[in-house]
């Protein structure tokens, strides 16, 4: 990795990455007024603290216990010393870090150089802070132990030539590589379940092992045993606070807050030890979880609570009846919440990564709506106390999105169209029907499909049941252009992938595609069997135990999150640019060997100098070429068979927990990334230029309004993947009246009628957005979606934002 | 099979008519109205439209044009209008389509394609297919022969029109159509003529026979401050609407902009917007409230 040294040096107090003074709805108290204030006012900052606890526990006990056990008794070292915090005015308490904003580091997983700590400590963008000091006592203490055991140096010091050629063109990423896998999303047992009762299930699984018979019976009992002590770290964790409730409940001289306080206590004294009685010790139940899944591992997206509001009505609907608790109070308790979500950014990453996608978002998920385990509709008031919720604070994380299924209430999806007009980038829309297909698709039962839904981004997964894992993106177009090349990454000038032939002898478009395809499944091949091997890393370095309890079946089967323990193993592969391969593709198919108007020497010469000199010919291809997401056959054939041809190359492919890999649609932000270590493309796209996201069509190219998107983005089969994703940007203008709303929900409905996945609008326009790159500090509420999520505009880096800028807006009709 | 000529299809069509439609443009116009937003709708021929900022100057169509007609000057590229022969060699090969054609003619099946595309929509948003222009009446044949195609697929359909045409022709239509939006430009024949270039007694008369014959409609008034925003206006206006035997009473308000500005750069033509200006939020709430005194609701935009 190359550090940039010519980063400049910013004061730690100016700007901070969130809106500090607008934004706020009108519902917000003023204890959530404050609460966010210290939210959104607290710069980020690395905490070195985590590292130490676990650096000298290692030393002195790595070789004393089995693996499974000495991760649970770190988690239990850390549960127990992390400094706690409870803030002015909190009623849901708990921090991942010493106090808000603050981020433990993972060094078991990949180990930050002091190079890096000063980079995070100064960069521009994504800043995280830390002292001095911390990064000498980091150099000191830390970082000599983990030099050359951390899990990014196992997997590098494996992984084979070829695939590190690939890898280093762009062909793909690794997601394992900083992060452990995770995507991870809990179902409605622990609010029935506490861990005490856990326990006792650990405890039968354990008095049950047949040590004559089964040859795994040791591995399970250590296993297990790590499984109850992490619920014991948990339980600690939590009544250490109801110490410092009580604590501070003494000093206390409000009576109002004495109460609270005392409250807190209670509350902590029970959850999550025990079932949670009330809506409050459901959401701090649930935050507990969240919080010692994201602390013993950094799994890759924090933690989601899944379908909470289906998980707290309950509560909801028995205090409101007994008369205990009013809709404002469950709110304010669910800001409370929310709030603590934003308090945790997610850990920084370096290297490649960095680039790849640049964000404090650590992809919480709030899954609103849907259907329920029977089927049937899943909305309830508590669903509109979150719309309202999103639409009030305003701030980054968590994520949300509506889930509409046939059965979904006009009145919801009309609530949900009323919060995305307000241009916040959330919530994003889900479509159950389909979803759950692409669940069952994967043989899920019934019940668990309908369960699940989507995690981070537009992934799916049964919740509480499955390591649904990404394993990283797939560089689509870039596999075109190295079968263009022979194998060759013509950037670097080094080889790549594999030789399919000189593409400059080819007589038809089958026998280009068919190079295509050749390249794509030794690219594919590539990444599966890396992926494989770091399955087998993290099942035997780095278990997760107490995920492992919140997760069916990992105890019925005594095997850990990462050993195939869980009722369902899915491993994704993410694929980028379906717009940007197809409008290649299908360029090359017209003018080439079609309509015969230019050799394909002639473009692929202008291709390789970056359309220098060229400008009439790449705008006759932009300009007289299908592309897809225009309703258009001749291009959406070939959208069509790119996709298929992916899912044959990728779904299937056998992973090492006895299960398979499945196709993703998803970009995040990757595109970008994958734009920069590309040259032009025969479409006309520019070299470095960002990719198409997801399955949107390639920037600028949708000209015919969104029905024509969505008939393009039907034509494939949705169900086929565990996730597509489809961006679309809408100016305020196309939202002014209540009928612009209906309308909205209607073309929702339709795509999903359809077989859509997933869509999501940006309410922007193109004046407020280049506005905002002047003064950026006039707009630093300017929350975008993103591909997949949601980002403040001034936080994103040029390229972000010229990308936001360059889709396709659909104008005035 | 009789064929128009169309100079755009417009998709997710949310301003012209309940739910989400699919808007047919004719071309071709027998009102020439000065604030038109759409000028290329005026012409019933095919026109060349050139947009400067989008040419790079590849002379590809000063070079393949058979009349040399073309020339590539200062101001971009200039057409000699005499020798022009409106083939569209030029607008088929300009890389960036600087030079475009507006127009191009359509059978009816080739449009009904198009429209049974948007099915889906239509069946979510109770949304269907609406037929503007310039003027749909002035294509009657093919509009009529639409109508019944789009009656047979049950696709709502709606007319946008002057109802500057022959009373036979107005009914005929009528017959096939489940909303017309009337436009209803000024009172006083004199300024309706000032402004869109005829009289406006065949107009009123059509509207009255709609409302006779029972036919659904709402009347959209370009909201002009100068021409048609002066309360005396408006209160004629509201009442002549009231006299009518008219079931629905609804009025859209359409603010005056003035979008159309660039186009007629396009097209090479002028634009006359002498004393014409925005109307102000007073002004459309005193308009709303005088219709409402006749008993017609009248809303802003639509």
């Amino acid at each position: 990795m190359t550090i940039d040294k010519t980063i400049p040096q910013r004061a730690a107090k100016s700007g901070s990455n969130f809106d500090k003074n607008n934004g706020q709805g009108p519902g917000m108290n003023e204890r959530i007024k404050q609460l966010r204030r210290v939210s959104v006012d607290t710069e980020p900052s690395l905490s070195i603290e985590r590292a130490l606890i676990e650096t000298e526990f290692y030393k002195e006990n790595y070789g004393k216990y089995s693996i499974p056990v000495l991760r649970a008794k770190t988690f239990y070292e850390i549960c127990k010393h992390k400094t706690i915090y409870i803030g002015d005015g909190e009623l849901i308490v708990g921090e991942r870090g010493p106090s808000p904003k603050s981020v433990p580091t993972f060094p078991e997983l990949t180990c930050h150089s002091v190079d890096d700590l000063n980079v995070l400590n100064t960069r521009e963008l994504q800043r995280y802070t830390i002292s001095q000091e911390e990064i000498d006592t980091y150099a000191k203490e830390v970082i000599p132990y983990w030099e050359g055991r951390t899990q990014r140096e196992r997997i590098f010091n494996h992984v084979p030539e070829e695939w590190k050629a690939a890898y280093e063109a762009g062909l793909f990423t690794e997601f394992m590589e900083q992060r452990a896998p995770g995507h991870t999303t809990l179902d409605g047992k622990i609010y029935k379940k506490g861990l005490l009762e856990f326990k006792k299930d650990i405890q039968d699984h354990i008095d049950r092992l047949d040590y004559m018979n089964d040859d795994e019976a040791t591995d399970k009992l250590e296993e297990l045993q790590a499984m109850a002590i992490s619920c014991d770290a948990a339980i600690l964790l939590s009544e250490r606070h109801a110490d410092l409730a009580e604590e501070l409940a003494a000093k206390e001289e409000d009576e109002n807050r004495k109460a609270e306080l005392l409250n807190i206590a209670e509350v902590c004294r029970w959850v999550p030890a025990n079932a949670p009685r009330t809506f409050w010790e459901a959401i701090q139940m649930y935050w507990w979880m969240h919080l010692g899944t994201i602390t013993e591992l950094n799994g890759w997206d924090a933690m989601n609570p899944g379908h909470f509001d289906q998980h707290l009505e309950p509560f909801y609907n028995k205090e409101s009846a007994e008369g205990t608790l009013s809709r404002d109070e469950a709110k304010e308790l669910l800001s409370c919440f929310w709030i603590k979500v934003n308090n945790q950014p997610a850990p920084p990453k370096v290297g490649i990564t960095a680039r790849e996608s640049g964000t404090y978002n650590d992809f919480t998920n709030i899954n609103i709506g849907g259907v329920r385990k029977d089927g049937s509709d899943g909305v309830s008031e508590v669903s509109y106390i979150m719309l309202d919720i999103i639409e009030d604070l305003h701030i980054l994380q968590p994520g949300s999105s509506i889930h509409i299924s046939s059965r979904t209430p006009e009145r919801f999806l009309k609530a949900g169209c009323n919060v995305i007009r307000q241009g916040h980038g959330y919530p994003s829309v889900f479509n159950p029907d389909v979803y759950i297909m692409e669940m069952l698709g994967h043989g899920k039962s019934i019940e668990d499909a309908r369960e699940g839904g989507c995690s981070g981004c537009i992934e799916v997964g049964a919740f509480g049941k499955e390591a649904y894992v990404l394993t990283g993106y797939l560089n689509v177009p870039k596999i075109l252009e190295v079968t263009l090349n022979n194998g060759i990454d013509p950037v670097t000038g080094k080889k790549a992938g594999i030789e399919t032939g000189d593409p400059r002898t080819f007589t038809s478009y089958d026998e280009l595609y068919d190079a295509f395809l050749k390249q794509l499944n030794f690219v594919v091949d590539q990444k599966v069997r890396v992926s494989n091997y770091i399955d087998r890393m993290f099942a035997k370095y780095a278990p997760a135990p107490l995920l492992s309890v919140l997760t069916d079946d990992c105890i019925a089967r005594g095997r850990d999150y990462y050993n195939a323990g869980p009722r369902y193993n899915t491993n994704y592969i993410q694929c980028t640019g379906l717009g940007t391969v197809t409008d290649s593709l299908s360029t090359l198919k017209k003018h080439v060997f079609e309509d015969k108007n230019f050799s394909i020497d002639t473009i692929l010469d202008a291709v390789a100098i970056n359309f220098e000199g060229e400008e009439v010919l790449r705008q006759t291809i932009l300009n007289n070429t299908p592309f897809f997401g225009n309703d258009d056959d001749a291009a959406d054939d070939i959208a069509l068979k790119v996709y298929n041809d992916l899912f044959a190359a990728i779904d299937g492919k056998p992973n090492t927990k006895g299960e398979t890999f499945h196709l993703n649609m998803l970009s995040t932000t990757c595109h970008v990334y994958f734009g920069k270590v590309m040259g032009a493309t025969p479409n006309g796209r520019l070299a470095g230029k960002s990719i198409s996201d997801g399955t949107s069509p390639s920037h600028g190219c949708d000209t015919h309004g969104p029905s024509a998107v969505i008939r393009s983005l039907t034509k494939l089969d949705h169900t086929k993947s565990g996730g597509t994703l489809l961006n679309q940007r809408f100016l305020p203008s196309l939202l002014k009246r209540d009928e612009d709303i209906a309308k909205l929900s209607k073309l929702i409905r339709s795509y999903f009628s359809l077989g859509g996945h997933h869509i999501q609008f940006n309410i922007v326009d193109t004046a407020t957005l280049l506005a905002a790159q002047k003064t950026p500090e006039d707009y630093k509420d300017l929350l975008v979606r993103m591909a997949g999520y949601s980002d403040y505009f001034n936080d994103m880096n040029a390229d972000l934002q010229q990308e936001v800028i360059d889709r396709t807006e659909n104008e005035s009709f | 099979m009789s064929k128009a000529l169309i100079f755009d299809i417009k998709r997710y069509a949310i301003n012209d008519g309940p739910g989400i439609r699919v808007t047919i443009f004719y071309k071709g116009c027998p009102l020439s109205c000065v604030w038109c937003h759409n000028p290329e709708s005026i012409s019933p021929y095919a026109q060349k439209m050139y947009t400067e900022s989008k040419c790079i100057g590849s002379v590809k169509c000063v070079e393949i044009c058979p009349e040399s007609a073309l020339q590539l000057t200062k101001q971009g590229i200039v057409t000699d209008v005499e020798k022009c022969t409106l083939c569209g060699k030029c607008a088929m090969i300009c890389p960036t389509k600087a030079i475009e054609m507006s127009g191009k003619v359509y059978s009816s099946d080739e449009l009904m394609k198009i429209i049974e595309r948007e099915t889906i929509f239509f069946d979510h948003s109770e949304g269907g297919v609406t037929f503007s222009g310039g003027e749909p009446l002035m294509h009657h044949k093919s509009l009529i022969e639409i109508l019944d195609k789009c009656a047979e697929k049950d696709i709502h359909r709606v007319v946008d029109t002057t109802l500057f045409a022959k009373s036979e022709v107005v009914l005929e239509v009528a017959k096939r159509t489940n909303l017309f939006l009337v436009d209803f430009k000024a009172f006083e024949s004199e300024v309706h003529r000032k402004y869109t270039g005829v009289n406006n007694e065949l107009i009123l008369k059509n509207i009255q026979l709609l409302a006779e014959n029972n036919a659904d409609f709402i009347i959209r008034v370009p909201f002009i401050k100068g021409v048609n925003a002066d309360e005396e206006t408006v209160e004629r206006m509201a009442d002549f609407l009231s006299t009518i035997p008219w079931k629905r009473k609804e009025v859209n308000l359409l603010p005056y902009h003035d979008v159309g500005k660039h186009k007629h750069t396009k097209l090479g033509s002028e634009y006359l917007v002498e004393n014409m200006e925005v109307p102000s939020e007073d002004e459309l709430t005193r308009a709303q409230d005088i219709f409402a005194e006749y008993g017609i609701s009248a809303s802003v935009g639509g």
